[in-house]
């Protein structure tokens, strides 16, 4: 973005408080815009004939120094690039890095499905929604058009998350391309061999293409420009993802390298980058050390600047990681970090309903709120004022202690005697220390939760209702 | 109507002709091509004249195969050339008008505003400073964030594993490690120092917590002592987390230590952390200035211990909190990314190495559960494998936020951790590979 401050865009819009976008002012609309969290596009009286100058000038000072790339078609098409900061604590990051999972055409057909609805399928729940992973890449093995182009087909047929068409041989990206052309795939990749012909194929199909040049900046900047000369900047860089030793120290500092000086106004390399954590495959034959180290590789370049990559490992343990880092670096650190502090129901619960405390902090919060709830608990769950810090933490830092509990419960307006038949409050097995103080603050009897909110299902079964 | 027209200009608009297809465009008149200079061209601008002149004829030929003209056999016979195969042209021939590389060159500018570098700590005395340990252990120096290429890293991480003053509850995978040294701090230290590859060993005295055991601060200083006798490696000595008993436990583990130069863990603004300061002035100790994941907090602590208790700015470490996976890393993360870049950036009440308690990611129910508590999640595959990497995703994203010692536990994630530290710092060499063919390796 070529402007920092409101004001810098504010005298572009019409001025008129007219409050159809959803602020009361131009200037409040003008701060959401600094800070990207709303779209020009939500000023519909700018789209009238008279403010196109504006219009148009505004928006190339509004747009992201790293160009945003579309890859897919529907509901499932992914963003990448679109960035405006090199760290997230400036702004936020945008567009979450984008996880494709291979497959390849010399797989059996059936192996090859089955993989794709893994990977299609795989989901976790966490804080209130489910962290999924977005795309497919296919893999040209067979140096074959025709078994390509079917394996492309069956991909396509299982699933409607993007896909990434690979091959260095454009008669092979071609014969993908025939098949998948409707779902507007992301070709890999254009070399300093084949440029020509997978630019004709990029162009001619209307698709986004990733630039190879293994630890070759130069070579990767030639690419780009020369692809933008042709006629299109619908590309994704890939400075080539080396797996281990001084290369791989030369690959972390390429990446680094090519966002700063993209961040920093160099148009021609302003592009989203490609990371392949799959070549640690490369590196290591047990497949525990490989997906290991995969997921190592795509740890790094998730927090610097990947922001799509290419991975081989499905199982579990790579999966996860992979997606919780990712969510870690794109959370919006804008975001609050607490819930009100409050008495909050989940379900519909009765004077016979457990009473649990927790803090607010909000991942604690949505952590135990979504284990309660999915386990169709009735219940009253306590979110005590530990200025957003987690139980065991709280208990160490004193920002959860028996006069915060009662505190919390007074200002409430709950009453524990009254409002419940069994006058029981369960404290967090992690705060299990703080039992005695809790009964002597509150007159209440206190019992000990599990340490961990996903075995409240088993120990309220085990321990409710309270024995007299 | 004729029309002259550059040669260039001709194959722009043929060009536009062959992308946009030919629908709705008429060509009227005569095209004249003018070629000046005749035979005396130069030989290089002759071939140059001859390639642009194929290119028009290509399009040209292009221009009649969309015609319905099959312009190729025509090619063919007139070259005296097999027939092209279908699949060679128009979409594989040239780019349009574009034969070479557009020559470029990749500058990026280092960092102007990173001018201060961070602290340099060194943690244990060999007997030339008056201790007995083997070797020390430098942290610090950093002129950058780490591993970039702005400025080397003058050192690199280092790992110290935990040991506890008794049993504790650990996770299953974690505990397989330990059960034969579970009761004897003293082997145990060793243990994590011979067979795991521990740079340095902390001794936590959980058991003088007062609600745990109370042990007294006598009788864990003695656990320090078997400790210190057990490895010759840099120590750490943790209390209980319990502010009233800590300032206690930590004066007297310091003056059993004295000259050993270990770190006291910690200092906090919830108890006396005077007290811990001057135990570690008194015994040449440093201090971890530990704080919550409040960028402010650890100014005040670390100026408090600065300026109130005359600690001296090399014996400061701060520990800024570390989060799991999943459980509030994205706040460990940024704020320690924040304290560094502050700190690089001039702010000296933030210049000092980092210590993260990176075991903390062995809270997360990923890393130790058998299986997801939520029916609808898909399957979280063996906890065996789930914890350790648990353990070094969390650490890794500190490392590269700036922190320069972890705390850790499994000795599969402190290997890891260590080979994917040293490699970013450069000090692993591994055979050269070539990756242009990635995309046909057998995986």
């Amino acid at each position: 973005m070529k402007i920092n401050s409101p004001l810098e865009a504010y005298k572009y819009l019409p001025g008129t408080n007219c409050a159809v976008c959803g602020e009361q002012t131009c200037m409040a609309f003008a701060a959401h815009l600094i800070d990207r969290s709303k779209k020009l596009s939500d000023c519909t009286p700018m789209l009238e004939d008279k403010f196109r100058k504006k219009l148009d000038q505004l928006q190339g000072l509004l747009a992201p120094e790293i160009r945003q790339v579309e890859i897919g078609v529907g509901e499932k098409t992914v963003k990448i690039g679109g960035d405006d900061v090199l760290y997230r604590h400036k702004l936020t990051f945008f567009n979450q890095t984008v996880l494709a999972y291979d497959v390849w055409d010399t797989m059996e057909e059936k192996d090859l499905v089955e993989r794709v609805e893994k990977i299609r399928d795989f989901k976790k729940f966490y804080v209130g929604n489910f962290l999924t992973v977005d795309m497919v890449a296919v893999r040209c093995t067979s140096d074959d058009p025709k078994r390509f182009a079917s394996a492309v087909k069956k991909v396509i047929e299982t699933t409607d998350m993007p896909i990434v068409l690979c091959s260095f041989n454009p008669e092979m990206l071609k014969a993908g391309l025939e098949v998948a052309k409707d779902r507007n795939p992301l070709l890999y990749a254009a070399n300093k061999d084949n440029w020509q012909e997978v630019a004709a194929l990029a162009l001619e199909y209307d698709v986004p293409v990733t630039l190879f040049a293994p630890n070759d900046l130069d070579l990767l900047k030639s690419l780009a420009k020369t692809f933008a000369e042709m006629g299109t900047e619908k590309l994704v860089l890939d400075p080539g993802t080396f797996p281990s030793g001084k290369q791989l120290k030369q690959t972390f500092n390429n990446f680094i390298k090519v966002r700063r000086a993209g961040i920093d106004g160099d148009r021609e390399i302003a592009y989203p980058l490609m990371a392949v954590p799959l070549t640690a495959w490369m590196v290591h034959d047990d497949p525990v050390s490989a997906s290991y180290w995969e997921t190592v590789i795509a740890s790094v370049f998730t927090i610097k600047y990947g922001d799509i990559m290419i991975l081989h490992s499905i199982e579990p343990y790579a999966m996860l990681p992979e997606l919780h880092i990712r969510d870690t670096i794109y959370t919006d650190p804008r975001k609050p970090v607490t819930v009100d502090p409050a008495m909050y129901k989940i379900g519909s619960p009765t004077k016979d309903s457990p009473v649990f405390v927790t803090t607010n902090f909000a991942l604690t919060y949505y952590t135990v709120e979504s284990d309660i709830s999915s386990n169709k608990i009735d219940c009253y769950l306590w979110a005590i004022d530990t200025e957003g810090i987690g139980v065991e933490a709280a208990v160490a830092g004193g920002q959860l202690t028996a006069a915060k509990i009662k505190k919390g419960i007074e200002s409430s307006g709950f009453s524990m005697k009254d409002d419940t038949s069994h006058n029981t409050i369960i404290l967090p097995g992690l705060a299990a220390r703080l039992q005695g103080d809790v009964e002597d603050e509150t007159g209440s009897r206190v019992l000990i939760g599990p340490a961990d909110s996903g075995r409240i299902p088993g120990w309220l079964e085990k321990n409710w209702p309270p024995k007299k | 109507m004729t029309q002259k027209m550059k040669l260039t200009q001709l194959t722009e608009m043929l060009q536009e002709l062959n992308i946009e297809s030919l629908e709705g465009v008429t060509i009227e008149g005569d095209i004249e091509l003018n070629i000046t200079g005749g035979g005396g061209l130069n030989p290089a601008l002759a071939y140059a004249l001859g390639s642009e002149i194929s290119q028009i004829s290509l399009h040209m030929a292009n221009i009649g195969r969309m015609l319905g003209f099959p312009a190729e056999q025509l090619f063919a016979s007139a070259f005296g050339m097999g027939a092209m195969p279908e699949t060679q042209a128009p979409a594989l021939g040239a780019a349009p008008g574009m034969q070479e590389l557009l020559a470029s060159k990749f500058e990026v500018s280092k960092m102007e505003n990173w001018n201060n570098p961070i602290q340099e700590v060194t943690l244990g005395a060999t007997s030339a400073d008056g201790g007995s340990r083997k070797n020390t252990v430098t942290i610090g120096g950093e002129n950058a964030l780490p591993y970039y290429f702005d400025a080397a890293m003058p050192h690199r991480n280092y790992v110290t594993m935990d040991v506890f003053d008794m049993p504790i509850g650990m996770a299953k995978a974690v505990k397989s490690n330990y059960e034969d040294v579970i009761n004897d701090p003293a082997e145990w230290a060793k243990k994590v120092v011979r067979d795991f590859n521990a740079d340095m060993v902390t001794i936590h005295l959980i058991s003088t917590d007062p609600l745990i055991k109370d042990t007294s601060a006598r009788d864990a200083a003695k656990v320090v002592e078997d400790v210190l006798q057990a490895v010759k490696v840099p120590i750490v000595i943790g209390g209980s987390g319990n502010p009233e008993k800590d300032p206690e436990v930590l004066e007297k583990a310091a003056e059993v230590a004295a000259g050993e130069r270990v770190l006291l863990a910690s200092a906090s603004l919830n108890l006396d952390y005077e007290r811990i300061a001057k135990a570690a002035v008194e015994h040449g100790h440093v201090v971890l200035s530990w704080t919550q994941l409040e960028i402010n907090a650890q100014k005040e602590l670390n100026r408090k211990l600065m300026k109130q208790c005359k600690v001296p700015r090399d014996s400061i470490v701060m520990d800024p909190t570390t989060a799991a996976l999943g459980y509030g890393l994205d706040y460990a993360y940024t704020n320690m990314e924040r304290i560094r870049l502050a700190g690089l950036m001039g702010d000296n009440e933030l210049t000092f190495p980092m210590s993260s308690g990176t075991t903390n990611a062995w809270g997360a129910r990923e890393s130790w559960m058998v299986s997801s508590p939520l029916k609808q999640d898909s399957d979280w595959g063996p906890r065996e494998y789930r914890g350790p990497i648990w353990e070094i995703v969390t650490g890794l994203a500190l490392s590269l936020a700036g922190n320069d010692m972890f705390m850790m536990m499994h000795p599969t994630s402190v290997q890891v951790l260590k080979e994917i530290t040293q490699t970013l710092y450069g000090s692993i060499e591994t055979e050269e590979l070539d990756i242009s063919n990635w995309i046909g390796a057998e995986v």
